[in-house]
């Protein structure tokens, strides 16, 4: 039997605007093995960073359920729902804002540490905070110095420190390293690979660079306005994509080689429509070059094209 | 002479600091670039490696201070920059020369419709009066894919992808022989990228545009550019055209990064990231910037700074490795 970790069932996340509903998470479900890594991609305001948040309930979900080690999370006290967070981390895209300008490196690791009472002995918290910098490749003598000094290779690496603090089972990588440069992405991206065969962790890592999940991850979702759109192993997913989104998306990805044979690239027209109050057909029906009738009448529900490989296309198995 | 008359830019020994209260910044270290007419380059290199400066100091576009601009030779289709008066300088930019800046939301005025931002560079440049400038905006709307209705909707009517497209028909609105583009679809997700390139290169083949292409996407200049020239430090470390840049690296900061880049078609293959950072550009080592995180560094390297030299053909590249004899990168071997 496959050893579940985690399980979204039907989430939802609404935003009330002035214009309407918005609906940035419509319906998601999927599940996930412990100790692999599920990679979720798509265009900016596909609701990625929502998903994540709303997993771990920093946003609550407006409907739908997350089991976490068979736990119902949705419906856990706030109370019991921060001791279980100390199970499910996220790290944040842009280090920068997402650290304290005015605690030390020392101070910023040490913080979960003291606040969730994990160690009360100064010594041992010292240690501790030691620890985890060897841990995340961060040189002793930084200890004192303050996020501004340090570039944002360093900084990711803080925030990497900070949330294994916690010893998590868990954590949401969200654009962990797409504000650095390649060579220091290249360090960050080997990191959370050792980390995660080291420890055992189970990790979302939600990107835009297709590239990199592709490295990443042991799994692809593909998510389409607030849809989760396919969903299949990583190699499947970029040797047979089935949705005619999944197969622009991956056509478009230029590719650093030369002299090679580039795969046909497949032009979308016009841009994604709007999240808000979306009408009742296929979300992506407004830029498909295959848009028929039904997909206009209804949208189409995620469906096992094959073993493990979900698509939620009406015309699927044209495409397989 | 039909040479002479077919390099739109020739710039030799660009230098450019910034000079601040408490230190300076050495931004620029001795670029020299040389474009034909209708030749595509990618200038590649990380963050602060000097990309953004080198392009604004063609226009003469750095501030001063702090700015202190030095050049041996900047000509622009036979002109010289260096020499030219502020409205002279005026007159190129648009005409000529056309930048696409880094930031695209700033690049565009929230007060103006987007048809005024394009007729009003027409009737600057092209001395069109008002109906005939109008009309030749909703033409340049078009050929960017926009409706030519859409000329009188303000920037925030449009989206993202959009608003690169109208930047893109100001920056061609007046034919310019040059257009240099500053991370022109970075901002963007990756299937609004791969329209807004496929139209860049259509206008470009068209006019026969020069292009810079300023990036930080091997990918994007593996699949625009004729050249490329690879940025560290301020300085020119690799240039060639693609097949002898990709195929057959010579610099170890370009094997360096070709390691570090997530490949789609290497799927298990370890990163092999570049150990350590950039070097500070206020206090730049003595010798090659990238000695300090260089796997080939001699004693030399520390001592010395390495100039560029051929290696055949158009292929270029600064390292003092190769005084060593026998001394070979293998990227190209097992690429190939
Ligand atoms: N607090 C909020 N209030 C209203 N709308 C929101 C809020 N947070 C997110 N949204 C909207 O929800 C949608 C999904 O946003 P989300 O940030 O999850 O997208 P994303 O896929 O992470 O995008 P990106 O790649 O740009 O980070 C977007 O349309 C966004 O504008
Ligand atoms: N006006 C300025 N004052 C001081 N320093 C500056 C100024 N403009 C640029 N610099 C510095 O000059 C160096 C080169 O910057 P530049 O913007 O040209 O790099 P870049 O290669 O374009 O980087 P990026 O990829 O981040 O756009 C950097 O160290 C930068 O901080
Ligand atoms: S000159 Fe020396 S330090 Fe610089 S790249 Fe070549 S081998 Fe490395
Ligand atoms: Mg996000
Ligand atoms: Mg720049």
């Amino acid at each position: 039997m496959a050893d579940t970790i985690l399980e979204v069932r039907n989430l939802k996340k609404y935003f009330k605007t002035a214009r309407g509903t918005l609906h940035a998470v419509d319906d998601v479900s999927f599940t996930i093995e412990r100790g692999k890594t599920l990679g979720i991609v798509g265009e900016s305001g596909c609701g990625k960073s929502t998903t994540g948040r709303a997993i771990l309930r920093l946003l609550e979900p407006t409907d739908g359920k997350v089991f976490f080690n068979g736990i119902d999370i949705t419906s856990l006290s706030n109370f019991k729902m921060r001791q279980m967070r100390r199970e499910m981390q996220i790290i944040f895209q842009d280090p920068f804002s997402s650290l304290d300008p005015r605690k030390t490196v020392s101070q910023t690791i040490a913080e979960p540490i003291i606040e969730n009472r994990l160690l009360k002995d100064k010594k041992a918290i010292e240690a501790r905070v030691h620890e985890l910098m060897d841990t995340v490749g961060l040189a002793q003598r930084l200890v004192n110095s303050y996020p501004h000094e340090l570039d944002g290779g360093r900084r990711q690496r803080i925030g990497i420190a900070r949330a294994l603090a916690m010893e998590p089972k868990f954590i949401v990588c969200d654009e962990p390293v797409s504000a650095l440069d390649v060579s220091i992405q290249a360090q960050i991206l080997n990191l959370l690979q050792e980390l995660k065969e080291k420890m055992g962790l189970t990790f979302i890592f939600i990107t835009h660079d297709l590239s990199v999940v592709n490295h990443f991850a042991d799994e692809i979702a593909v998510m389409y306005l607030g849809q989760l759109i396919e969903k299949a192993p990583t190699e499947e997913l970029f040797d047979h994509p089935v949705h005619p989104y999944t197969r622009a998306l991956l056509s478009a990805i230029p590719i650093p080689e030369v002299g090679i044979e580039r795969p046909e690239r497949i032009l979308l027209k016009g841009e994604i429509s709007s999240p808000i109050d979306p009408p009742e057909e296929c979300r992506f029906a407004k830029r498909c070059i295959y848009t028929c009738e039904t997909c206009r009448k209804s949208c189409p529900k995620l469906l096992e094209a094959s073993p493990g490989h979900f698509v939620s296309c009406h015309l699927w198995k044209d495409f397989m | 002479m039909a040479e002479q008359k077919d390099m739109v830019l020739e710039m030799e020994n660009l230098n450019v600091k910034f000079v601040l209260e408490e230190e300076t910044v050495e931004a620029v270290n001795g670029i020299s670039l040389h474009m034909r007419t209708g030749e595509t380059l990618g200038l590649v290199g990380e963050t602060g490696a000097g990309k953004t400066t080198t392009a604004l100091s063609i226009l003469k576009l750095i501030d001063s201070p702090p700015g202190v601009l030095e050049c041996d030779r900047m000509e622009v289709c036979g002109q010289d920059v260096l020499k030219m008066t502020t409205s002279e300088l005026e007159h190129i930019r648009g005409s000529l020369v056309s930048m696409i800046f880094q930031d695209p939301m700033t690049s565009l005025n929230p007060v103006f419709t987007v048809g005024q931002q394009i007729a009003e560079s027409l009737e600057r440049h092209e001395n069109l009066n008002k109906n005939d400038a109008w009309k030749k905006a909703e033409d340049m709307l078009e050929l960017v894919g926009i409706p030519r209705e859409r000329a009188i909707e303000y920037p925030h009517q449009f989206s993202g992808g959009m608003k690169q497209r109208v930047i893109i028909a100001i920056a061609l609105a007046c034919s310019p022989r040059l257009l240099i583009a500053d991370e022109p679809t970075t901002a963007l997700d990756v299937t609004i990228q791969a329209q807004i390139l496929h139209l860049m290169k259509e206008l470009k083949e068209k006019r026969n545009t020069s292009v810079i292409m300023i990036t930080h996407d091997l990918g994007i200049v593996a699949e625009t550019c004729d050249r490329v020239a690879v940025m560290y430090a301020g300085r020119i470390i690799e240039t060639g055209n693609l097949d002898e840049v990709f195929n057959h690296t010579k610099h170890p900061y370009t094997e360096g990064l070709f390691n570090s880049l997530p490949n789609i078609k290497k799927r298990k293959h370890k990163l092999q990231p570049i150990h350590g950072l950039m070097p500070d550009p206020t206090n730049l080592p003595k010798g090659c910037a990238f000695a300090p995180r260089c796997n080939y560094a001699t004693e030399a390297c520390k001592e010395r700074r390495p100039e560029l030299m051929g290696f055949g053909g158009t292929h270029q590249a600064a390292c003092l490795a190769y005084e060593q004899a026998g001394f070979h990168i293998e990227r190209g071997k097992t690429n190939g």
